[in-house]
């Protein structure tokens, strides 16, 4: 047996291309035929909400090196029609998505109005310049508040722009609130936000009028969703599409929503000019035309005893859903679930508003709902502390769901329509090691020190626990070559997590083959048409363990046609480093290849390996070439799905420094405890996890979508969004793993992808708040609104009752 | 491209090897390299400048290729990331420091954090912690969080004084 190579930190397979500049990512495809790819541009609106009186597009139709410009008048059928409603959920009552080029209204800054396609991008983008429309300015609906207050209606057949309305119960809140001995009520604000990959998105297509088929590369997490969308929308048999989902420059969400106008828009125009098209957005595009996160609003009600136990907790919250719902509810019914963290609150009450807004729509962004639960959990429990006189971990402590109560049933339905019934974990083992990572002992002296030299300096804790590898299923198909060599594929796509890498090392640990020898493809529906996609840190869970399975299938295979090529039997057999042979007798074997030879009764020989596989030198003369049960090739194929998610889990902690007069917020340190069950790749999991956290302290210092009240997006820019560089993250961050592994799948993995961004602005308002010793309600922070919040303290402590202002204080008490 | 734009004559030379082309005003560095040369390693993350994943070396300064104009570059020597594998095909030294400390993960932006280090290092041979951060703190990665690449950049001038 080879060595192990589960668990170890391979390094990554894909990395060479990379590292080269030959990675192939989507607006490089085809670009050795430049002069059969056109290029595409779409006009945007220019207004939040408007009606279209009149698109004038005659100044483009004869332009030079202009193939053909389109509004919705020049699409028919089921392009006509609006987008698909992804995920429709009773609840979401009021559901509404946009057409793939605006009809009469325009709903955000930003929704395509006119396609033009052109020789090259240049080009495109001048026509675009010629295209005249005019439009009538309503009043737009920006922010939850203007949402709520539904003075304006987004869509017009939607009374107070609510899209849906849910409710979630666990015993009876308010009545477990009512006859607790303290009560707290907190308001607590997340701003809006983005996923913002490097790369943005991208779709090529081209269609073969020889085959009638059409072949699209686009830049997705979903390339199974986006065939079956193109080919519905197109009017096309799902067989006559193939989509591939090249190498992908980062995604965390955003390229989970499908389809795009502009995938719909291209792969059309491909048919209509027959030459290929090619779309990439431009930042800017990004910005305005993507999708967004984040923006809640929450009001919680409280009561606990004197031990700080939750024994009633009734959340309320408002979730800005953007101009429309073509992702459903998926975002607020995350935050609804799993606000819940690792505590067990006796009762429980969730409601929320999905909310419309003129501005772009909101699909899941990494973490997808779970920072702001998260948010509004930890910043409940420090709340309660504080009330209490508490120490913040020992009031966590005592809500802890303990080892010995897995599986926990939180008593709720969870984003997969499956109960919330966590698999695994340790809390409290994990509080003790984020406790000594962090050195949340020693601090106390240590701020009592800063303060002696004029210093401000806190601590802060953010506990999370994630449903991650969510359903319906994941496929792999596992292909043994005569040459040995094994070709695996699986249809959910990558975009830099090292699937690769961390598949190969599973396939090559079931069938004991050198890793080298392991190639795997992501994302092409030619080679696995059966995908659900990458999301919800899925894809190692759902895709390692079908691969696993896969792989098994094919080891079964392999050792049944070895024994019949040994004379041996099965169970005296054993996978060695790319061959099967006889335990106890190393000379005695067969090499996979062969193997895969042998697997396959030929007529036709073409070369010595396959002279050994014609029917005159195969078999038993008295069976037919392929057993009735039987089927040709050495292959293994499976499928993995789950009764429901599994859970990993976290916890992070941050010492920050605030500037006295500046208002700075600076990270002194930051440590995390993870657990995501048994890791693949170490390697790749610490990857994860810090750019996880790089993420989360964007959002929590740095990051916000700045829409002025007309809708406009004011920082549509890398100049103006601040997305962290790296003299914002801290120089060094500890992390520490716990592995408690799943019991729901073969592996007993947990997923890791989103994880690392879940608790960070929930740590840094603790800290910041422990820092300055007045609440921190809204995230992000930035050094102006902390300077803000000390004046307005200030001026509140100056004008109330002598009293002293109270430290860590982080609600009212109003029972 | 339409025949009524005006175009230029220009001599690139691209990791060594002369080009003459015949380009609009208007084009990109960033577009020519990609488009006309097929030199995709090169990416474009935002172009305005900001993101630094199209970072080139024009004469041996790091450049933002999608601010700079092909034609205003005649007779200049530029190097890309196709530029920085060694004569045999094996990776350079800040190549095989990204690869060693996982300093990647979509490899969107890796191209030009490679081309900056190159020429970083050739100012600081042995940069210390701070010099490190300062040397990519002008690049942004939304994958990595930033530790291992600063990793790297110790990593890559290790293999740097080794190779010498």
């Amino acid at each position: 047996m080879s060595t192990q190579l589960f668990g170890e930190k391979v390094p990554r397979v894909e990395d060479q291309r990379f590292l080269r500049g030959q990675g192939r990512y989507v607006d490089d495809v085809l670009v050795d035929t430049p002069s059969a790819t056109l290029h595409a541009a779409v006009l945007r609106s220019p207004h939040a909400h408007a009606r279209i009186l009149d698109i004038d597009v005659s100044d483009v139709i004869d332009m030079d090196g202009v193939h053909l410009v389109w509004t919705h008048e020049d699409l028919a059928g089921a392009m006509a029609e609006p987008l698909p409603l992804l995920i429709p959920h009773p609840a979401l009552t009021h559901g509404r998505t946009q057409y793939t080029l605006a009809k009469d209204t325009v709903n955000y800054v930003g929704e395509a109005v006119a396609f033009v396609v052109a020789d090259d991008r240049y080009l495109a983008e001048d026509a675009l310049g010629r295209i005249s429309v005019s439009y009538e300015p309503l009043p737009a609906v920006v922010g939850i508040e203007s949402a709520r207050a539904a003075e304006n209606l987004v869509h017009d057949d939607v009374p107070g722009n609510v899209a849906a309305r849910m409710e979630q119960n666990v015993g009876d809140a308010p009545t477990a609130i009512d006859a607790a001995p303290h009560v707290l009520e907190l308001d607590l604000s997340i701003e809006r936000s983005a996923a913002m990959p490097l790369e943005g998105r991208g779709t090529v297509a081209r269609w073969d009028h020889d085959t009638s088929r059409l072949q699209v590369w686009t830049s997705t997490q979903a390339s199974t969703g986006v065939r079956a969308a193109v080919a519905a929308k197109l009017e096309l048999d799902l067989g006559q599409v193939d989509v591939i989902c090249p190498d992908t420059g980062g995604g965390f969400g955003v390229k989970i929503n499908h389809p795009w106008p502009e995938d719909l828009l291209v792969t059309r125009a491909a048919q209509v000019t027959g030459q290929a098209v090619k779309f990439t957005e431009d930042r800017r595009e990004h910005f305005i035309s993507a999708a967004h996160e984040r923006a809640q609003e929450h009001h919680i009600r409280v009561g606990f005893d004197d031990q700080g136990r939750v024994q009633g907790l009734d959340v309320e919250f408002w979730h800005d859903n953007g101009a429309y719902t073509p992702y459903g509810l998926i975002v607020p019914i995350i935050t609804s679930t799993q606000l819940l963290g690792p505590y067990k609150p006796a009762n429980y009450r969730v409601r929320f508003d999905s909310l419309y807004t003129n501005t772009v729509i909101v699909t899941p962004y990494r973490g997808a709902g779970r920072p702001q639960g998260c948010f509004a959990m930890e910043r409940t429990i420090d709340a309660i502390a504080a009330h209490l006189g508490l120490d913040r971990t020992a009031v966590r402590a005592a809500n802890l769901i303990q080892p010995d109560e897995f599986p926990y049933d939180q008593g709720l339905i969870f984003q997969d329509g499956r109960p919330l019934i966590y698999d695994s974990g340790d809390y409290p083992a994990m509080l003790e090691k984020i406790r000594k990572l962090i050195g949340w002992d020693e601090f106390e002296q240590f701020k009592a020190e800063a303060e002696a030299e004029g210093r401000r300096v806190g601590i802060g804790l953010g506990c999370y626990v994630e449903g991650t590898g969510v359903g319906p299923y994941e496929g792999a198909h596992v292909h043994v070559e005569t040459s040995g060599k094994v070709k695996v594929a699986t249809g959910l796509t990558t975009q830099g997590q090292g699937h690769q890498t961390a598949f190969a090392q599973v396939v090559a640990d079931t069938l004991d083959v050198p890793m080298e020898d392991v190639e795997v493809v992501t994302g092409d529906t030619r080679r696995m048409s059966y995908s659900v996609g990458t999301f919800a840190s899925r894809a190692a869970v759902m895709s390692g363990s079908a691969m696993h399975l896969a792989a098994l299938r094919a080891k079964e295979k392999a050792l049944r046609l070895a024994a019949d090529a040994l004379e041996a039997d099965e169970a005296d057999l054993k996978m060695v480093d790319g061959s099967v042979q006889v335990k106890g007798s190393p000379s005695n074997s067969i090499a996979l290849g062969t193997l895969a030879v042998l697997s396959n009764p030929l007529r036709y020989a073409f070369d010595k390996a396959s002279q050994a596989a014609t029917q005159f030198s195969v078999g038993d003369q008295d069976k037919p070439p392929v057993d009735e049960d039987d089927e040709p090739g050495l292959e293994g194929r499976d499928f993995y799905s789950p009764n429901r998610s599994t859970f990993a889990s976290g916890m992070h902690a941050a010492i920050v420094e605030t500037d006295p007069e500046t208002a700075e917020i600076k990270i002194l340190r930051y440590a995390i405890v993870h657990d995501c069950g048994r890791m693949i790749n170490p390697m790749i999991v610490e990857g994860q996890i810090h750019g996880g956290m790089a993420q989360g302290i964007g959002g929590a210092l740095y990051e916000r979508m700045a829409y002025d009240d007309s809708g406009q997006l004011l920082n549509a820019s890398f100049m103006d969004f601040l997305m962290p560089y790296v003299t914002e993250i801290p120089g060094e961050i500890d992390v520490d793993h716990l592995e408690t592994p799943s019991p729901l799948n073969p592996l007993g993995i947990k997923g890791a992808g989103e994880a690392g961004v879940i608790p960070v602005s929930a740590a840094i308002a603790a800290a910041v708040e422990n820092a300055e010793g007045f609440s921190i309600t809204s995230m992000p922070i930035s050094p102006a609104e902390l300077y803000d919040l000390r004046q307005r303290h200030a001026e509140h402590t100056s004008t109330t009752s002598a009293r002293p202002p109270k430290q860590d204080g982080s609600g009212e008490e109003s029972a | 491209m339409t025949s009524t734009e005006t175009r230029h004559d220009v001599l690139l030379t691209v990791n060594g090897v002369p080009h003459r082309l015949n380009l609009p005003a208007r084009r990109l560095l960033s577009d020519c390299l990609r488009h006309d040369l097929k030199l995709t390693g090169t990416h474009v993350g935002c172009e305005h400048g900001v993101c630094g994943a199209c970072t080139v070396l024009i004469d041996g300064k790091p450049t933002r290729s999608c601010l700079v104009l092909a034609v205003a570059l005649d007779g200049q020597e530029i190097t890309t990331v196709e530029g920085l594998t060694n004569p045999d095909g094996s990776l350079g030294c800040v190549q095989q420091a990204l690869l060693e400390c996982h300093g990647l993960q979509c490899g969107f932006c890796t191209p030009g954090f490679m081309t900056t280090i190159e020429a970083g290092l050739k100012q600081q041979p042995a940069p210390t912690d701070d010099e490190a951060r300062e040397m990519v703190a002008g690049n942004l990665c939304r994958c990595t969080g930033y530790q291992n690449i600063v990793g790297a950049v110790h990593r890559a001038a290790e293999l740097k004084r080794d190779s010498r």
